[in-house]
């Protein structure tokens, strides 16, 4: 027995599944193994008469999935919390439950794809030519009839098959011949899918090439209402301001962002080599006493007095209830004692603007000028609390 | 393809029913389906397509327009920022579900009814998903910039925030386009190799040859078909629970009372299994008239999808109990006074047409003489395609008309245009509807031939096949 490789094969057709799965059934016990059926619609038995073994098509879906869920936990877990990772709503960079949804669709779409592309590529397509379409009863096997071929490839082909065949109750018994030549998609049709390939790589190539390099031509507008809009911009001129400027300047006393004077004498009571400010950095004036005892009395008096000496009523309220075990209290310094005397203005600035032991820094409450004032004004209370014993 | 297994060794009396009437064969069925793309379709096509063509080209005008002008043109405004395009959205989506409901769970529940109107589904699935897909596209303010959704390696070096239900949205939304794309195509498949095998004109003989691939209905083939089938029904009935889900997410993991409910997902799942069998009835009864297919598409069909209505609209209607049980049951003012605010509220009008149309009227399917007929099923489900739209006004609209700030509460008015890009996708969905119709496979033939019961090794019959 010998392949014949002048023949496709026989074509036998039958009008019923019944005897289509019986014959499906001999042609398998008679020892072929090149051999097929084709149907209408899937013949259910004929698996089992053809000896057609289980496909791993479930396998390479179950590999897809895998892909896919992988890829899908990787490529959240990349994106947002290695290569841009940036906080939203306090939310974890990179949380599971959250990547749930996404991980999930991405399974089922490469599973899909998994079916469908394994499908078709372990049933051999696309293919668009065929020699049993040369037959033309065979246009029946997509509506009503049933048909079995062995080809002549089948080690066991030889001269009598086909007769052997046709005793099996088909109705039509067919040689079908080896086309001289494979056919596929006409030429014309061949040619075109090149070139629509060819032309729909194109804005891929232009996309990558302008990506890449530089231009001085300018950008072309398609949407002219989004890309000029019925609002000023930077440096543009306008017709409702005298200045004819669209731009405001800032109102008087802005500080620009990263340009607050935090280093001067004046906002820090120290000079540039770190000593306190002998004098006084702002203009010392009457007027800058009455501020001095205004914001002192308000601010300061509470705890130091308003004689500077510490005798307040807090203070002596606390000290009451220490006596009574009920609190803890260290009393306020007394402003006129030589420790302070000794202080330079600087150093008083300071001590407001920082807080000293339990006192708290005034910086919020007190501008710069107001604590160079206060400091002013102890300056004049220290004097008016010295007087007397040196006038004596 | 679901086989009756061993259905016709049964005694007469518990032998499953004929799903397809007329005494009809292989040979009569290939020749109904296949006659609807061969010939010459009824003028009312010719109308019908004209109509929707039209109503297409005025959606195409209406999107020039919104990309030159912005979309300032609707009525969306702060604090309703969604507005129509996002019910349309749910809308849409929503109505795509059935389709892979009855193609896959169907399916996999071995319901073989189903065989008659599923590629008639999976079509409209498709066609909705398109649509679906258009209104956030188009709701993002620089639709050329859309893309940006996607994590797309860019010359900015970000990435999209995947912690946003939104993006969750994009994915689901997408993959379950691509994936009822596939199950359609791969379903058709041998369909279309019928048709090119009957073609006789050179043209349709190609096209139709392109697309089948080359199947030639070979039983190796067939046994990896099948069971590829098989896994991409298993695959897309957790897709579109998931996708559903994932829409009501974009809701639900929102902080605004009225949306940030647990029994979102569930509820939004039967209420696209609601809105999508309702939208099959409205295609499937004039298209079974237009093109003759009432052997195939029996009132057995029809009648099987009024129950499940029937029982989706009481899940809905549960639903809208249980979120004013639970706005009551928390104890949660701002909770209680959306759901009051609903009911008796500004928008009231619009809760009450949901409610009429999702929850009173399909009750009318208890009775059978109801089910059976075609005029009341017709109604009835065109009632529900309003009831479920309002469902997702009402649901979008109410919450953040009212949202925490009283000041900047706000009476939420649509525009013309609001109106007309919504038209507009219907006649998008139905120009693609009506091409399905007139020049592919319109039923699978390939499993309405299994459901006959001499497809199956020992019925042995006598040659009643016609030549």
């Amino acid at each position: 027995m010998t392949a014949d490789a002048r023949l496709y094969g026989v074509l036998a057709e039958f009008d019923n599944v019944d005897d289509l799965v019986d014959a499906a059934k001999q042609v398998r016990e008679a020892g072929y193994t090149r051999f097929d059926a084709h149907t209408p619609f899937p013949v259910h038995g004929l698996d089992d008469a053809m000896g057609v073994r289980p496909t791993i098509l479930p396998w390479i879906v179950l590999a897809a999935g895998l892909v896919g869920l992988s890829s899908g936990f990787l490529m959240q877990w990349w994106m947002n919390d290695v290569d841009y990772s940036y906080a939203i709503s306090g939310k974890p960079m990179f949380g599971l439950p959250g990547a749930v949804p996404v991980a999930y669709e991405l399974t089922i779409l490469l599973a899909s794809f998994g079916a469908f592309v394994g499908m078709l590529a372990l049933n051999n397509l696309p293919k668009w030519f065929h020699p049993l379409f040369r037959v033309e009863r065979f246009s029946r096997a997509t509506s009503d009839r049933f048909y079995l071929v062995i080809e002549g490839r089948d080690p066991n082909f030889g001269p009598r098959t086909s007769d052997w065949l046709g005793g099996l109750g088909c109705t039509a018994l067919e040689a079908v011949p080896m086309p001289d030549e494979p056919e596929g998609l006409p030429r014309p049709l061949k040619g075109l899918a090149w070139v629509m390939t060819s032309l729909a790589l194109l804005p891929v190539a232009m996309i990558a090439n302008a990506r890449f390099s530089e231009s001085s031509t300018p950008q072309i507008h398609l949407v002219g209402n989004m890309d000029f809009q019925e609002k000023y911009k930077a440096q543009q001129t306008s017709q409702l301001f005298a200045d004819g400027r669209a731009m405001r300047p800032d109102s008087a006393g802005t500080v620009a962002r990263g340009e607050l004077d935090i280093s001067s004498p004046q906002v820090t009571g120290r000079n540039a080599d770190g000593s306190y400010v002998a004098g006084f950095p702002v203009a010392v004036d009457a007027g800058l006493m009455a501020r001095g005892r205004e914001r002192f009395d308000i601010y300061c008096a509470t705890c130091h007095g308003l004689n500077g000496k510490g005798d307040s009523v807090v203070s002596r309220r606390a000290l009451a209830l220490q006596e009574q075990g009920k609190a803890a209290w260290t009393p306020p310094t007394d402003l006129t004692s030589q420790v302070v005397l000794d202080q330079p203005p600087g150093q008083i600035f300071e001590t407001i603007t920082l807080g000293k032991n339990n006192m708290p820094s005034y910086a919020q409450q007190l501008r710069p000028r107001d604590r160079w004032a206060i400091a002013l004004y102890m300056e004049a209370l220290q004097s008016a609390q010295a007087a007397p014993s040196e006038d004596e | 393809m679901a086989s009756p297994a061993g259905a016709h060794d049964l005694p007469e009396a518990i032998r499953p029913p004929n799903l397809i009437q007329g005494g009809e064969d292989f040979s009569s069925i290939t020749n109904t389906v296949a006659r609807v793309a061969e010939y010459k379709p009824p003028r009312g096509w010719y109308i019908a397509f004209g109509v929707s063509v039209s109503i297409l080209g005025m959606l195409l005008v209406m999107l020039g327009y919104l990309f030159w002008e912005g979309i300032g043109i609707w009525g969306n405004n702060q604090p309703v920022a969604w507005g129509w395009p996002i019910v349309n959205f749910v809308f849409w989506v929503g109505i795509g579900h059935a389709g892979t409901l009855i193609s896959a769970v169907l399916f996999l529940f071995r319901q073989q009814w189903r065989t008659s109107i599923n590629r008639f589904a999976e079509a409209m699935t498709i066609f909705a998903v398109m649509c679906a897909g258009l209104f956030p596209a188009i709701h993002v303010g620089r639709p050329w910039l859309a893309y940006w959704l996607f994590p797309i390696p860019n010359q900015m070096s970000m990435w999209p925030n995947f912690r946003s239900p939104l993006l969750w949205d994009v994915f689901a939304v997408s993959t379950y386009a691509t994936v009822s794309a596939l199950f359609w195509f791969m379903g058709m498949i041998p369909d279309l190799a019928t048709l090119r095998d009957r073609a006789t004109k050179k043209l349709p003989r190609l096209l139709y040859g392109i697309f089948a691939l080359g199947w030639t209905g070979s039983n190796r083939a067939w046994h990896r078909y099948e069971r590829a089938y098989l896994l991409l029904a298993a695959l897309a009935t957790p897709l579109v629970l998931s996708v559903h889900s994932v829409v009501s997410f974009d809701f639900a993991v929102a902080q605004l009372p009225g949306w940030h409910t647990t029994i979102f997902p569930p509820y939004f799942v039967a209420g696209a299994i609601f809105s999508g069998f309702a939208m099959v009835i409205t295609l499937m009864v004039p298209a079974r008239q237009f093109f003759g297919l009432k052997n195939l598409v029996t009132m057995r069909h029809l009648e099987n999808m009024c129950k499940v209505i029937m029982a989706t609209s009481m899940m809905v209607g549960y639903a809208y109990a249980a979120e004013f049980f639970i706005a009551w049951y928390s104890g949660n003012q701002y909770e209680g006074f959306v759901f009051v605010n609903r009911a008796l509220g500004n928008y009231a009008w619009a809760y009450w047409t949901m409610v009429t149309c999702n929850v009173i009227l399909p009750q009318i399917f208890w009775f059978k003489k109801m089910r059976t007929n075609l005029v009341v099923m017709f109604i009835i489900a065109a009632f529900v395609n309003v009831g479920m739209w309002f469902e997702r006004f009402v649901i979008t609209v109410t919450s953040s008309s009212r949202d925490f700030l009283p000041s900047s509460w706000h009476y939420f008015t649509p525009t013309l245009f609001d109106a007309l890009v919504f038209l507009g996708s219907f006649g998008l969905f139905f120009t693609f509807f009506l091409l399905f119709c007139r020049f592919l496979p319109t039923v699978a033939m390939a499993e309405v031939k299994l459901v006959l019961p001499e497809a199956h090794p020992g019925h042995r019959h006598h040659g009643e096949e016609g030549e």
